[in-house]
């Protein structure tokens, strides 16, 4: 509504400009009607400029003299009294048509980020006595039961009880196959049902949903600017009173000091000047740049919480791999049990015991592999040793399970394992009864992603594990990685991270990428921290700058490169634009620019640079 | 104390500065962050909350009386 009430006002501004330029060359005015011209430019420039005049009175009755409103209307003002009527009005109209340009380009783009991150649910179908009722997802509590209807957004996350059907992630992951779901499946707040009904168990409240953590991620996002945002900024408050001082100088310096030096002519001069006062195409096109990046990010499941972090990491030479969860799936399948004395049954019976109350994932595959449900067994005393294992008293007798630096704290001799692998040692009553080999799948894209950050132009790609050394440099080496550390606490991943930081050139940055699963210490560390996997761990997610909805590694790659590309376009903008800038104050000051070339560049450079930052939401990473 | 407040129409880019700048001078105010493209302001304050409130408002209907400031 505001947008066509400004732009029919500019379209009748340009029939009256125009028919006042051509009325006296088409045909030859009567006599009495001599001033009509100058009436249909008075209008023409009335009707284009009273809210900047307006605007400029307001302003500068409380001392804002400096402001691109009333140089706008000094410069017009200035152009009539010269007689130059058709300038002065042109003038107006032009800067008119760049601000209806700039409102449509930033709405439009608001707009498309806005419908990438549709997500929020509108309802929830609750199933209460068998009767289903139409809530907000805001009052379902968790273990009630939801339906879920084809079409319709999944408004909690839950697991599903009955019914299959097909579900479109890509709004939360950015995923474009939409993923199979059955009975048991987990289902996440923000997607998509496509085919089946589904009945859910909800698991979580909507404030703790998927969905919720997401909407105040990006809500969030966008209050810490970028460094050049921050550079723009400067540049705007010198920009203008620079010019201004410069359009004064050129006023009245040369008519006083050099001969035959005409006023009306430096005057003229000086008014092109402050007609390119303003920087708005530069403070425009800066921040809907990055915000573009920003959008671009989110629609392939990577969220970035701020233009800081683009940059940063458009400037990124390090990257930092965690490595289970990470670049390898953490599935730890068991692959192999040996026990000098003991039946192997059993030294995997005393494992899955001790651990049955941990969530690590190796716990959880060697209770997956012994497949038995804890029956008659006593656990207590349970202790979890971080980075190190489990500890627990089974029926009585003290259970160690874990590495080989936990075996010896507890000074038990253990046999040394070769070969790649995670290795479980367990000792039962302060004897080693056995080990277990655990194999880690390395995930499909994560060669894709180490060779993807190479092009990119990555110094050093890192990975730091907690695992044994045989485990971890067959990884590395597999995918190519520079450097690999491993048997690492999580205080020494600190640690290291913080040495390679000493490593980096004067404006390099280092990005660790981890599960968030004991990693929240380091992503606070590292210059741009990335959580992978969505939205896990509270924690990480809290103390990362990035967090990646899906758990591919090649998003990392894809974020940097999308970051890359969104800084190259601020750059050529900041350049375009100050150098076009330049050139017209150049060209106005020898005379050889008008105000139709001034007004024209201008809003052209504008409507160049916004066209280009528009450029950045279509970005592939 | 940390709080956000919604710019509604906030159009032009040199504005959100320009309200950026004159929320950050407020006395009392510690950091004020305007995201022109989220149309938000972040500021963080010390003080009475009601009272920053209301000379927030007065800045931005000083310099954009058409901008709409909302909680």
């Amino acid at each position: 509504m505001k947008q066509k009430r400004h732009l029919a006002r500019i379209i009748i501004a340009a029939v009256l400009l125009a028919s006042g330029m051509l009325l006296p060359q088409v045909v030859l005015v009567k006599p009495g009607l001599v001033y009509l011209p100058d009436i249909l430019l008075a209008s023409a420039y009335l009707l284009a400029g009273y809210d900047v005049i307006a605007k400029a009175w307001r302003n500068l009755r409380r001392g804002r003299a400096l402001d691109e409103n009333f140089l706008m209307t000094i410069a017009t003002f200035g152009a009539a009294i010269l007689r130059q009527y058709s300038e002065a009005a042109g003038v107006m109209l032009f800067y008119q048509i760049g601000e209806f340009f700039q409102s449509y380009a930033v709405n439009k783009s608001r707009r498309s980020v806005a419908a990438l991150m549709d997500i929020r649910p509108d309802y929830a179908n609750l199933l209460k006595d068998g009767e289903l009722a139409r809530v907000p997802p805001e009052q379902v509590k968790p273990g009630e039961v939801i339906v879920i209807k084809p079409g319709e957004r999944v408004p909690l996350d839950g697991v599903v009880l009955t019914g299959t059907s097909l579900v479109d992630t890509a709004a939360i992951t950015g995923e474009a196959l939409p993923r199979e779901t059955e009975p048991g499946a987990e289902l996440i707040s923000g997607c998509i049902n496509l085919s089946g009904v589904l009945e859910v168990k909800v698991s979580r409240a909507y404030g703790q949903s998927t969905v919720a953590k997401i909407l105040d991620l990006v809500e969030n996002a966008g209050s810490k600017k970028a460094q050049v945002e921050q550079f723009i900024t400067k540049f705007a408050r010198w920009y203008t009173p620079a010019v201004v001082v410069l359009a004064a100088m050129i006023a009245v310096l040369p008519p006083l000091l050099v001969s035959g030096a005409l006023w009306s002519d430096w005057t003229y001069r000086a008014l092109t000047f402050l007609v390119i006062s303003c920087p708005c195409a530069l403070v425009i096109s800066v921040p809907l740049s990055f915000f573009g990046g920003i959008g671009a990010a989110s629609s392939q499941g990577i969220l970035v919480k701020g233009s800081n972090y683009l940059q940063a990491l458009a400037e990124t030479e390090i990257v930092v791999f965690d490595k289970t969860g990470t670049l390898t799936k953490g599935n730890f399948e068991v692959a192999e049990i040996y026990s000098p004395e003991l039946p192997p049954e059993q030294v995997l019976e005393l494992a899955a015991c001790a651990g049955a109350f941990s969530s690590h994932p190796v716990s959880q595959s060697i209770r997956r592999c012994w497949g038995k449900e804890l029956q008659d067994v006593k656990i207590s005393d349970y202790e979890e040793l971080a980075a190190r294992g489990v500890r627990a008293a089974i029926d009585g007798q003290i259970v160690a399970v874990g590495n080989a630096r936990l075996m010896k704290e507890m000074a038990v001799e253990v046999p040394a394992v070769p070969a790649a692998g995670t290795v479980v040692y367990v000792c039962a009553g302060g004897k080693f009864a056995g080990w277990i080999k655990i194999a880690d799948e390395i995930k499909a894209d994560a060669a894709q992603a180490v060779s993807g950050l190479k092009r990119l132009g990555i110094k050093q790609t890192v990975m730091l594990t907690g695992d044994n050394a045989a485990a971890g440099t067959a990884v590395a080496s597999q995918l190519g990685l520079d450097k690999v550390y491993t048997d690492l606490l999580p205080a020494q991943k600190v640690e290291l991270v913080e040495n390679l930081l000493g490593q980096l050139g004067k404006n390099g940055r280092l990005v660790f990428a981890g599960d968030g699963i004991n990693d929240a210490p380091v992503l606070a560390r590292a210059d741009v921290g990335i959580a992978m996997g969505g939205i896990g761990s509270d924690a990480a997610v809290e103390a990362a700058d990035v967090v990646i909805m899906t758990d591919e590694p090649s998003k990392i790659a894809a974020a940097i490169k999308i970051s890359q590309e969104t800084l190259k376009i601020v750059k050529q903008n900041i350049v375009f634009a100050i150098g076009v800038k330049l050139a017209v104050l150049a060209l106005g000051a020898f005379g050889l620019a008008t105000m139709w070339e001034a007004v024209f560049a201008d809003v052209g450079v504008s409507a160049i640079a916004i066209l280009n930052a528009v450029r950045a939401l279509r970005i592939k990473g | 104390m940390r709080k956000v407040w919604k710019l509604e129409d906030l159009d032009c880019a040199h504005c959100a500065g320009k309200i950026e700048e004159a929320v950050q001078g407020l006395e009392g105010v510690e950091e004020a962050n305007v995201s022109f493209m989220a149309q938000k302001m972040t500021v963080e304050f010390s003080g009475d909350e009601a009272e920053i409130s209301r000379r927030i408002a007065e800045v931005v209907a000083e310099i954009e009386p058409e901008v709409t400031l909302s909680e």
